[in-house]
């Protein structure tokens, strides 16, 4: 899970990084209430999951309380790529001299953490990546001997970073390495980092995203669920266990197993169609998983027809078919269902539907014949 | 032959007595693994059909001969579990289990990188791995996999792996293994691995790959392959239409920052000699050709 910056600090905060006071409101006399607590000039900050807010007008300096009333009244509610600006985060403006890039995240080829430190912070990583790549000093970190002080005195270093502040960037890098692995983190990102004037660090934006598996040690990430980025069917989807990305097309996706559904939204495409959605029911999926899956399917406004690809392995065929013979009951269908169904007890599942094959539920015998049938259907309808 | 797993292999399971390990316990000898135990640190003595239960991988090894384990434990306990096979004695440890985080993955690669080099993992988040005709290991219905070879499949995907094991089936082409390496960001054994394991045994003669977007797996054994494999491989890629940024079920299937698209893939792997597949049965026809060529 993505979190919003003032989260991210927050759990910057936590593991023991510098960061600046400030508070999350959501109108106007909160933001003043704030800034008024905090002292002047502040910063006003919209909190989106999406980068390029500074450009979209989504981050403004403020000298006084008038000025923090016109920029949080300008921001909220404002859309940047889409993302309807709900709450902004006020702090205290920090004076910048330099600006530093300092991350962790997983390396997944070579199995270690990697570690990215750069003197040229405040710009997008990528694109200095791409142009100076000799500026980014990388580190691996093997995740057993772990990453010691004198790992990130050698690695400021090599970054070519202020000698006067290595003490203090040692700390905060030693804290941010803590906060990626006690905190679970997938990537921990500051962007920028940075000196101020008197020679001091701070971290100036936080880029969080945790590890959804993690949850079980950590069960506080669980309030974060709430903030996360999902549209309307996304999160309802999301309400009943299920795996779902909402996509653009016509038809509804259900399969089990995520390689399958992926696999399937993409013989959709190929049979000339768009699918409205990735539904993975899961390897274990149960009659009350396939009859919820079907349930959200069928309130997607946009879903023409329903494509249930179904490759029994754990699961077994006359579940599915108990799942959808439920859901037919206390559903009304608004888009056909094109079922294609092998594997562990198939046989035993098509005849359990085979008396209520209907125009409005049909067999297919493939995989790919069954995303052709369904393509055809959300064609004609 | 087949790659790591065989007719001999004596195998251990890790939540025997939970309701997922017992069932597959039992799926797997009915298949015909030699099941020779089970643990639970709680149960030490009890049994589950005839099948030993003991306190520990090492009183299982130690016990019955056991030299593979299979782990059902739940997420949270697996990182104690896989280090306790490897010092149990067993040198193959196939991991079920969903839900491990990251951390714990990463953590245990580094562990038996150090301290066990001679165990190898497979997974978390797999279902394991099958030598049609010889042993089971793992969730995958045995019947849909023909014996005999002469293909080795890996696969990143649990039901991709079943849908292809299929595709094989129908076109009369058995399999020497089948592994299932599992669908998170760090799994213990890679597509590369495998494909060395496939190219140095002498009874598999075409390599299957089914992979999906996120990291650069496939890149790696596009490279691998142009380098070291002398037999023919066919793959697929799942998630061509998958959106950036959105986790695709998988935990490392995504594409961020532009990184791990099934376009980049497919290119890399086309280039290396391997004959990628739109779909699934496309992909399978790819391969009908390729043994009808052998």
């Amino acid at each position: 899970m993505d979190l919003l910056e003032y989260q991210g600090k927050q759990f910057f905060s936590r593991h023991g990084l510098p960061v600046s006071p400030g508070l999350v409101a959501r109108g106007v006399p909160e933001a003043r209430e704030i800034a008024d607590r905090i002292g002047y000039p502040v910063v006003v900050k919209a909190q989106v999951h999406i980068g390029g807010r500074g450009k979209a007008g989504g981050i403004r300096l403020a000298g006084d309380a008038e000025e923090v009333a016109t920029a949080a009244d300008a921001i909220l509610g404002m859309d940047i790529g889409g993302h309807t600006v709900g709450c902004v985060l006020i702090e205290e403006a920090a004076q910048i001299a330099v600006e530093y890039y300092a991350s962790f995240t997983l390396d997944r080829s070579a199995r270690r953490y990697l570690g990215m430190l750069s003197a040229r912070g405040g710009v997008d990583i990528e694109a200095v990546a791409a142009s100076d790549p000799s500026s980014i000093a990388k580190i691996w970190v093997d995740p057993v001997e772990g990453f010691e002080e004198a790992d990130a005195r050698t690695w400021v270093l090599a970054a070519r970073l202020d000698e006067t502040a290595t003490d203090e960037l040692v700390e905060v890098l030693l804290e941010l390495y803590e906060a990626f692995v006690e905190g679970d983190a997938d990537l921990v990102e500051i962007n920028p980092l940075v000196l101020t004037p008197e020679g001091r660090v701070r971290v100036l934006d936080a880029k969080v995203t945790l590890d959804d598996n993690s949850v079980f040690r950590h069960p506080e990430y669980r309030a974060y669920d709430a903030t996360q980025p999902r549209d309307e069917r996304e999160a309802s989807a999301h309400a009943l266990g299920l795996q779902y990305v909402g996509l653009d097309g016509t038809v509804g996706v259900i399969a089990n197993g995520a390689g399958l559904a992926m696999s399937t939204v993409d013989v959709v495409a190929q049979a000339g169609g768009a699918a409205a959605n990735f539904l993975d029911i899961g390897g274990g999926a149960d009659v009350e998983t396939m009859a919820a899956a079907l349930r959200v399917i069928n309130n997607d406004p946009a879903v023409k027809a329903i494509f249930i690809n179904i490759f029994g392995g754990i699961v077994q065929g006359e579940v599915v078919a108990q799942g959808i013979l439920d859901a037919l009951d206390r559903v009304e269908l608004r888009a056909p269902i094109v079922l294609r169904l092998d594997g562990t007890n198939a046989d035993q599942g098509r005849a359990m539907v085979a008396p209520r094959l209907s125009e409005m539920l049909m067999m297919a015998g493939s995989m790919s014949g069954g995303a052709a049938r369904a393509v055809a259907i959300a064609g004609s309808r | 032959m087949s790659i790591w797993l065989d007719e001999h292999s004596r195998v251990v399971y890790q939540g025997l007595t939970g309701r997922a390990g017992r069932f597959h316990a039992l799926r797997n000898r009915a298949y015909g693994t030699r099941v020779v135990a089970g643990t639970n640190p709680s149960k030490a003595g009890a049994s589950v059909e005839g099948i030993p239960v003991f306190a520990t991988v090492g009183a299982a090894v130690e016990a019955t001969g056991a030299d593979v384990s299979c782990v059902f434990v739940p997420a949270p306990y697996v990182r104690s579990a896989v280090v306790e096979a490897a010092e149990g004695g067993v040198t193959l440890v196939v991991v079920i289990t969903e839900g491990v985080p990251a951390k714990d993955e990463a953590w245990l690669c580094a562990k038996l990188r150090r301290d066990h080099p001679e165990v190898r993992v497979i997974g978390p988040n797999c279902p394991g791995l099958i030598s049609p005709g010889k042993a089971n290991v793992g969730i995958t219905a045995g019947d849909i996999a023909l014996s005999g070879g002469p293909v080795g499949l890996v696969s990143r995907s649990g039901t991709l792996t079943y849908q292809a094991l299929y595709e094989l089936k129908q076109a009369g082409i058995g399999v020497t293994t089948c592994v299932g390496i599992g669908g998170d960001p760090v799994p213990g054994t890679s597509f590369t691995d495998c494909l060395a394991a496939f190219e140095e045994d002498p009874e598999t003669a075409a390599v299957m790959m089914i992979g999906e977007i996120g990291g650069s797996a496939e890149e790696e054994a596009a490279a691998f392959v142009a380098e070291h494999m002398t037999k023919p491989a066919v793959a697929y890629i799942a998630g061509i239409t998958a959106p950036p940024g959105k986790k695709m079920g998988h935990a490392g299937a995504i594409v961020s920052g532009g990184k791990g698209t099934a376009a980049a893939k497919i290119e890399t792997l086309s280039a290396a000699g391997v004959r990628v597949g739109e779909s699934p049965s496309e992909a399978g026809r790819h391969m009908v050709e390729v043994v009808a060529g052998l």
